[in-house]
């Protein structure tokens, strides 16, 4: 059925965006498969490993195991296209949660600038790994803070209440 | 409709004059919509627009800068998708992507309107376009709590769990003495200061000042000699004062002390019984739990340890210090006057005796109380989790009354309580009262008659009226005191309660079992009800037996039977040649997946619901078992694959998503006996070959006992047992069974007809033949 693509053939993959901005993946001796999307299968906890392509139905087509064995150029494309299509701005700094109860509005400085939030309910902050944190505000946009010891004292401390 | 758009969208949109001047002269605009991503997905505000002739776009509004237009003829297309949060515009033109603009899901409704307008102008023009949108989907949270009747002694029972803190306990207990008996000193300070210093100053004041054989200035000259005199006794005035005040400060450190190590010793002794008590329920059988409401055992873990923490850092610190006053006091009295102190304390037998009445009298009450709550809980655990079927059933008003009418009794049940409560302790207060003046009196009598001094009486006066008010907080404690043994009755019912599936005494380990099952008439009875009888069936390694009958008939009985969440009553099971009794339960088990109707999933991530059985799993094997369960690719279409929260909003999966996961839970343990209940039997048809597919994967190789209530699932049954009533009635290949025209057939025709008369409602009626998988599930060998 699908291909895992291991060393050997990861590295014969071949990618490509045409002019309709569709990815078309190649592999030798197959034709061309036009407009697949790529998946992380474990975008948190191994991001870098089982990238999947699927096509435009959501069955997958191939599945690289590591992104390393692929063609540095392939793999900066295929980088690219799975970061247009990840978006969860890192929060740096939190500036301001507002007090009382839920829902929450938040204020915080991204990788993506400043932006404001409201958080329905607390069950939406989750811990990923071990210092890692995942927000999901009221429209399903997902923010994350990398490491909550990285954060100064003033967002540990609105952070922590949460956590 | 347009104008009103435009009107709208000028009116909230200053920021629509910015594009005024990009504007043809007479270009007016239809629909706009503000994004707020830039196309480097920073937080910027942007906007894109249509008028009739073109469609315009901004990226950064605030800088007024990137600026792009296309005419409308050029677009062929208009297309918004979501994923994550994260919301995606594309203008498609002949010759490739235009544009791509991006905006998080808060904006996704103001997108609508664009692509409308957009619509509508294609539509003049009649040439094609596209849209998307996107579903959401609601879960409610469950919520509960109840109560029970009491029994004091239940409380010693706590004493086991006090022995690892023993340490702990005894230095508790001294501080709780020294803090006491410092608390009794003051007023014993207060004899001598009134006996030795206050009295015979005053009387020989008093004496001077009547004497009638002197002159005003010798009485004068008189009071200035005493208060001469004075100056040496009353010099001892402050050390008497500082011997309060260092008692005092003495009572308060130890009275800190007590507290912090009780509080500490109590917060341990509940976390033990919590951890003991859950891990007693996990060694408890299948049976237990489905007579048990869940809420109530969750109360009992957690409310009621609580309610006994509180207890044994609150209530049994201050009873303790509080006996040990009355007895320290008591001991006080009868040293100063042992005759006024039996008269004082006479009413004490009283106060005892009501104290005793009144407890048998609210220990009543409260278990009413309690009662009356457990139904009112059961109520909220039952209605909460089913408000769908509430709703449906616009039953909303109904479940209102009913909880109100359970409330009702909740009051009606307290008020009785409070009725004696409430007269029970101003009674104690009006008794302490009495006493009080029981003591005036007798005192009075026995300073008149010599046989005490005043001072005596100040400081029995003092320590009579402690003594009443540390008798009147022991009475008030009665309450919390039942309160917790309530509480302690319901945890150790818990723990009381033995295994009954018991583990073996000379275990035998089965390692990875050959799959081999043999059930030797076996019989079972819930209470006197007979649920099977006398089933007796050898399965070969590697063998698919299907199971089939009507409902009642036994059959997810004696699945439970072969995983044992229950011991036979008659018989035996074997597995491999061995007894399952003999060999320890989770060794057993670990051989054993399970694949049921209603597959629970645990809050967590994909992954880790997949890998529930073997949490070491690499995410290789992970993805090898959601491949083989056909869950692979709906887990990909999740915002983040297989770290996608299950449960999360937005993520709730269907029936059909759900059971695929417990397919692929089953298969990564790798079981060699595989137990399938129902596993097919609430999915459509179309969702059913899929999983029937993935079923296949799991069954090859393995021993399978399967219940199917669609008889076209077991098509791949080597034998199929007929179940009717508790006993096996027939045994055979689907061929031979339908030749044999017994129950099988007839449940089988009986189905066959149901299909006819509903096509595409139930299962399909003939076993599939092999052809029409393939077709179902699309074959996709693009790559080698
Ligand atoms: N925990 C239980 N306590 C008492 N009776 C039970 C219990 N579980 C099942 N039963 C009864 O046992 C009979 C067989 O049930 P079951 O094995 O679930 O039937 P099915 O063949 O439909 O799977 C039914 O009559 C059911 O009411
Ligand atoms: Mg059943």
């Amino acid at each position: 059925m699908t291909t895992d693509l291991t060393s050997g053939d990861a590295a014969a993959l071949a990618l490509h965006v045409d002019a309709f901005g569709r990815m078309v993946m190649a592999l030798p001796g197959a034709a061309p498969v036009v407009n697949v999307v790529p998946v992380r299968c474990f975008p948190f906890t191994s991001p870098t490993q089982r990238v999947s392509l699927c096509d435009p139905q959501g069955h997958e087509v191939a599945c690289i195991t590591d992104l390393a064995d692929l063609d540095p150029g392939v793999r900066s494309l295929l980088e690219q296209e799975l970061s247009r299509r990840e978006f969860v701005p890192t929060i740096r700094r939190i500036l301001d949660i507002s007090q009382g109860s839920e829902p929450t509005a938040w204020h915080v400085e991204t990788d993506r600038g400043e932006v404001r939030f409201v958080l329905t309910s607390e069950d939406h902050v989750r811990r990923l790994g071990l210092n890692g944190v995942l927000i999901s505000d009221a429209e399903g946009v997902r923010y994350r803070v990398l490491d909550t010891r990285a954060l100064d004292p003033q967002g540990k401390k609105l952070l922590k209440r949460y956590l | 409709m347009n104008d009103s758009t435009e009107r709208r969208n000028n009116a909230l949109h200053p920021s629509l004059a910015i594009l005024a001047p990009h504007l043809d002269p007479g270009e007016r605009i239809l629909a706009s919509f503000r994004l707020d991503l830039d196309p480097s997905r920073a937080f910027r505000e942007g906007i894109v627009a249509l008028t009739e002739r073109r469609l315009i776009a901004m990226d950064d509004l605030a800088a007024r800068t990137g600026f792009r237009a296309w005419p409308l003829e050029a677009v062929t297309g208009l297309t918004a998708t979501d994923r994550g949060g994260l919301g995606t515009l594309e203008a498609l033109g002949a010759d490739g992507l235009l544009g791509r603009w991006h905006y998080t899901l808060g904006r996704a409704k103001g997108v609508a309107s664009v692509l409308d307008v957009f619509a509508g102008l294609r539509a003049e023009r009649q040439v094609p376009s596209a849209t998307a949108g996107q579903e959401a989907d609601l879960e409610v949270p469950e919520t509960v709590q109840p109560e029970e009747p009491p029994r004091v002694g239940t409380l010693f029972r706590l004493l086991r769990f006090a022995r690892p803190h023993l340490a702990w306990l005894a230095l508790g207990l001294c501080l709780t003495l020294t803090s006491t008996a410092a608390g009794l000193i003051p007023p014993l300070l207060t004899w001598p200061l009134v006996d030795d210093i206050f009295a015979p100053y005053q009387e020989q004041v008093k004496i001077a000042r009547d004497d009638p054989t002197i002159g005003e200035v010798a009485r004068e000259a008189r009071l200035e000699s005493l208060r001469e005199k004075a100056h040496e006794p009353f010099a001892m005035v402050p050390w008497y004062l500082l011997g309060m005040i260092g008692s005092g400060l003495a009572a308060w450190g130890l009275g800190w002390g007590q507290g912090w190590v009780l509080a500490r010793l109590s917060e341990r002794i509940s976390a033990d019984l919590r951890n003991t008590t859950y891990a007693h329920v996990h060694s408890l059988s299948l049976d237990y739990f489905s007579a048990k409401r869940t809420g109530d055992l969750v109360t009992r873990i957690s409310t009621d340890s609580d309610r006994i923490c509180y207890f044994l850092s609150d209530t049994l610190t201050d009873f303790t210090a509080d006996a040990l006053m009355i007895v320290g006091i008591a001991a006080m009295l009868f040293y100063m006057d042992p005759l006024l102190a039996a008269a004082t304390l006479c009413t004490f037998p009283g106060v005892a005796w009501l104290t005793y009445t009144t407890r048998t009298r609210l220990s009543e009450g409260f278990a009413r109380g309690y009662r009356a709550w457990d139904e009112m809980t059961s109520i909220l655990s039952d209605t909460i989790p089913g408000v769908r079927v509430v709703k449906a059933f616009a039953q909303e008003r109904r479940e209102v009354e009913r909880f109100k009418a359970s409330n009702d009794r909740i009051v009606a049940a307290n008020d009785r309580v409070n009725r004696v409560w409430t007269f029970f302790w101003p009674m104690v207060a009006m008794l302490n009262q009495m006493g009080l003046v029981v003591a005036w009196a007798f005192g009075a009598w026995r300073v008149f008659d010599q046989v005490i001094t005043v001072g005596v009486l100040t400081a029995f006066l003092a320590y009579i009226a402690r003594f009443y008010g540390r008798l009147e907080s022991m009475t008030r404690m009665a309450g919390s005191t039942q309160r917790a043994a309530a509480s302690a009755q319901r945890i150790f019912e818990v723990l009381d309660r033995a295994p009954s599936v018991a583990e073996p005494a000379n275990p035998v380990s089965p390692g990875r079992l050959k799959g081999e099952v043999e059930l030797r008439n076996v019989g079972f009875r819930f209470g006197n009800r007979r649920i099977l009888d006398d089933v007796s069936i050898t399965i070969r390694p590697g063998e698919m037996v299907g199971v089939v009958g009507p409902t009642g008939a036994g059959k997810t009985t004696l699945l439970n039977l072969i995983c044992r969440f229950y011991d036979v009553t008659d018989g035996s099971i074997l597995v491999d040649g061995k007894d399952i009794r003999s060999f320890p339960t989770l060794e057993y088990r670990r051989n054993i997946g399970i694949v049921l109707q209603d597959p629970f999933l645990f809050y967590g991530t994909i992954a880790e619901n997949i890998a529930y059985g073997r949490p070491a799993a690499s995410h290789d094997e992970i993805i090898a078992a959601a491949r083989a369960a056909r869950a692979h690719e709906f887990i990909l279409q999740l915002p983040d694959g297989y770290d996608s929260i299950v449960g999360e909003r937005g993520q709730t999966l269907s029936g059909g998503e759900r059971q695929r996961i417990s397919i692929a839970r089953a298969l990564l343990i790798d079981p060699r006996l595989l137990i399938l209940d129902e596993a097919t039997s609430s999915v459509d048809t179309q969702t059913e070959i899929q999983i029937q597919e993935a079923l296949d994967n799991l069954v090859r190789g393995r021993t399978t006992l399967a219940i199917a209530h669609r008889l076209s699932t077991l098509r791949n049954a080597d034998r199929i047992v007929v179940l009717d009533g508790g006993r096996i009635v027939e045994t055979g290949s689907h061929e031979q069974l339908i030749a044999a025209d017994g129950l099988y057939r007839s449940l089988y025709e009986a189905q066959s007809r149901h299909e006819m008369e509903h096509p595409g409602e139930g299962a399909p009626v003939e076993p599939l033949p092999p052809q029409a998988l393939l077709r179902a599930e699309p074959s996709r060998k693009e790559s080698p």
